[in-house]
């Protein structure tokens, strides 16, 4: 008993202020990436051609971040010049269209969907799906429940049965043989529910995409209401976009 | 006894011509004449080279051996009598319809048609998803029934299914099929353009991103004889000890709350995320994806960057201790974790396992320190075998290496770390070369090999991750257990779905 609370004092109070507060990651963290607008042409046809998820054109001088797995090739390959990958872990969009930026990005809020909000807002209950997820997506959801970050506190929780669920967290490539039970676990969700996908897998296939086990997004198959990027997305960009979406 | 095939070594690349190729009568007798003599398998695929299949195997005792010979489209079954072999010819009927006859238990593995277009082993029609045409193991009785569960999962975690045959509570038998989560991995590495494969790589399994980042990246090194500097090699060891102490405490904590004893589920859950937290420090990356490259680690290990993370270590360190302490000094931990899903030593051998399951059951191989790559060489890898195979064993096991990564990164931040992180961007492997790299993730041995044909591109890319080995642990594990202890077992080990199905 005395080893318990030695423990619990030592251990402290460790739950994050956020988003009261806010949090500043380190300066290696590759968050929102920031396109410089008169980089030389040819500078940003280097950093295309280097980038190994396709996700850079060149012309328009854009970054898909449902490609994108953030590996920063192109900050490193222009030292900056062309791409910058900023601290900023506030990235997910409600429409796919606009994970294709020069850097600038709608605020989420204001695209969440109303009626979600009045019916989630103090209570949603999330359903995750892994297919074929490397779980890196899996573990930095899981986290979310640990007490630095206390998802519950929030009325937000992950269930264990759709039928429990207002929305599906997908994350991976969608695994030709993980399709069918996707699927079924979204029409065991009762309506009205929400589709999240989450990471550059579910968004594009992320470094899978070409193979014929795949699907090359979420968005083929289900209606997406929320995109989250990354690879994977850090427990701040998923909070965040829990948080301006429904609450 | 004497044996044709060759000695090779851990991230050494040998001209493919060197490699013998034997009779195939040779070469099954030979394989299970190394392996029934307490060897172990490596790697064992089949390949395509100049229109024919070639079957290759890579087999380790106290070295690696390899040889190779011509596929035949059938022979009789290794895995009869000699065990190891049982999984990796599912693998080969499955991708290229070499049919093992005789095989006990003939299933596929991860539900994929097979590479060459052939007739498909197992009769099954792959336009039908998922579950095909294939039987489970079933016990007959009155009173025997069957709980199946998954693909998905109650909880925040991969899919895959679980067939329980039990009698009452007690499982008689517990069978896992997996290949849900196959994504055609060893086809892309085989197939995309180079710049995209750290990037697939760190991929194979997101919880080992730098152990696969390093069997590939050593690989890369050895196909094109570039050799990282010291420091890299210092940050690399940094990165992958820190992968094994971010999943070793995450999974102790998950232990303890499936016992119910709640205070070192919550700090373990915190704990784990201050160490993921100093990889993101390190690389930007919570998982390490994006730290190693061929030819080195792509950030610098700066002296703002070493007192950070020794700063970091030093706060955590007595945590941790205090936390283990606590976990199994608690009666109610012990007497569920005690004499729970026991393997034997035996059983361990048999079924091949590897890393912390097998160190559980007494088996010490530890690839830091046979087959040691990176900094491992100058470091202490103590030995960690325990007796008794049960989930108290697998915890101690991990709670033990925690403790020892702890000090292992403490002692390599202590001087000052020089490496040049601008690496080169293309990379020309050398031409019909092969190479086998094993480096000990925290699940265990992780290996990749990689052959290359006559232009130096990649002809095979074949992936090995633990689980491969250590899933069957946990099946065994199951035996005669309750299966309400099944969570416990199941996360004692907690292997990986996709670093499986590939």
């Amino acid at each position: 008993m005395i080893k318990t609370l030695q423990n619990r004092f030592e251990q402290g109070y460790r739950t994050s202020r956020y988003p009261k507060e806010p949090i500043q990651l380190p300066e290696r963290y590759r968050g929102r990436p920031q396109i410089v607008p008169d980089a030389p042409a040819e500078l940003a046809a280097h950093c295309a051609a280097a980038c190994p998820q396709e996700a850079i054109d060149a012309d328009s001088k854009r970054i898909d971040m449902g490609r994108c797995v953030f590996c920063g090739t192109c900050e490193r390959l222009s030292e900056g010049r062309f791409v910058k990958f900023t601290q900023d872990f506030e990235i997910a969009t409600a429409q796919k269209e606009h994970l294709i930026t020069d850097g600038s990005l709608p605020a989420l809020a204001d695209h969440a969907k109303q009626h979600f909000k009045k019916l989630f807002g103090r209570s949603l209950q999330l359903r995750q799906v892994s297919a074929a997820g490397c779980n890196s997506c899996e573990a930095d959801l899981n986290v979310l429940a640990t007490p630095f970050f206390d998802l519950a506190r929030f009325g937000i929780n992950f269930v264990a049965s759709p039928r429990h669920a207002d929305a599906i967290v997908v994350t991976g490539p969608i695994s030709r043989n993980m399709k069918t039970a996707l699927l079924q676990t979204y029409e065991a969700v009762p309506a009205p529910k929400a589709v999240i996908a989450v990471g550059s897998c579910t968004l594009s296939g992320g470094p899978f995409r070409g193979s014929p086990e795949i699907t090359e997004g979420l968005d083929q198959l289900l209606p997406v209401d929320l995109f989250i990027p990354g690879c994977p997305p850090h427990p701040l960009t998923n909070l965040h976009a829990f948080l301006s979406f429904f609450k | 006894m004497r044996t044709d095939f060759l000695e090779i070594g851990n991230g050494k690349a040998v001209d493919r011509d060197r490699i013998p190729h034997l009779a195939f009568d040779d070469f099954r007798s030979q394989a299970m004449g190394i392996v029934d003599g307490g060897g172990k398998v490596v790697q064992y695929f089949a390949y395509e080279d100049s229109g024919g299949i070639k079957l290759l195997a890579v087999l380790r005792t106290d070295r690696l051996l390899a040889a190779g010979c011509d596929a035949p489209e059938a022979y009789p079954a290794m895995s009869l009598t000699s065990e190891p072999f049982h999984l990796f010819e599912r693998e080969l009927a499955e991708q290229f319809a070499i049919r093992p006859e005789g095989h006990p238990w003939l299933k596929m593995v991860r539900y994929h048609p097979n590479y060459r277009g052939r007739e498909d082993v197992f009769g099954n029609n792959y336009t039908e998803d998922i579950p095909g045409n294939y039987d489970y193991y079933a016990v007959d009785g009155e009173e025997v029934h069957e709980v199946a569960v998954g693909p998905v999962h109650a909880g925040v975690i991969e899919p895959g299914h679980f067939r329980f045959n039990c009698i009452g509570e007690r499982v008689l038998h517990l069978e896992i099929q997996l290949g849900y989560q196959h994504r055609g991995v060893e086809q892309l590495l085989m197939n995309v353009d180079a710049r995209r494969l750290p990037i697939i790589a760190e991929g194979i399994a997101g919880d080992t991103a730098v152990g696969h980042g390093l069997c590939y990246a050593q690989a890369i090194e050895a196909l094109t004889d570039t050799t990282p500097d010291a420091g890299a090699r210092i940050i690399r060891t940094i990165g992958l000890e820190l992968e094994r102490l971010q999943n070793h405490v995450g999974d102790l904590g998950a232990l303890s709350g499936d016992v119910a004893f709640l205070p070192p589920a919550n700090y373990c859950g915190r704990m784990r995320g201050d160490f993921l937290n100093m990889s993101l420090w390190l690389c930007g990356n919570r998982f390490g994806k994006g730290l190693v490259r061929p030819g080195g680690v792509r950030f610098p290990m700066t002296d703002v960057d070493r007192e950070t993370l020794a700063g970091r270590l030093e706060e955590l360190k007595p945590q941790v201790r205090h936390t283990m302490e606590l976990l199994f000094a608690t009666p109610s931990v012990r007497a569920r974790f005690e004499e729970c899903g026991a393997v034997s030593t035996d059983d361990a051998h048999k079924l091949g396992l590897v890393g912390p399951a097998g160190r559980a059951c007494g088996i010490a191989y530890d690839a830091r320190r046979d087959f040691p790559t990176e900094h491992y060489a100058q470091l202490i890898i103590p030995e960690n075998a325990k007796s008794t195979g049960d989930v108290y064993a697998r915890a101690r096991t991990r709670a033990d290496e925690v403790l020892q990564s702890m000090d292992m990164i403490e002692s390599l931040l202590k001087d000052p770390v020089q490496t040049q992180c601008d690496l080169p961007s293309e990379f020309k492997p050398m031409s019909s070369a092969m190479v086998v790299t094993l480096n000990e993730a925290w699940r265990g041995e992780v290996s990749h090999c990689v052959l290359t044909g006559a232009d130096g591109e990649i002809v095979r890319y074949k992936v090995k991750d633990p689980s491969f080995h250590n899933w069957n642990g946990l099946a065994m594990s199951l035996r005669d257990t309750g299966i309400s202890d099944f969570p416990l077992n199941n996360k004692s080990y907690n292997l990986s779905y996709c670093g499986f199905d590939l």
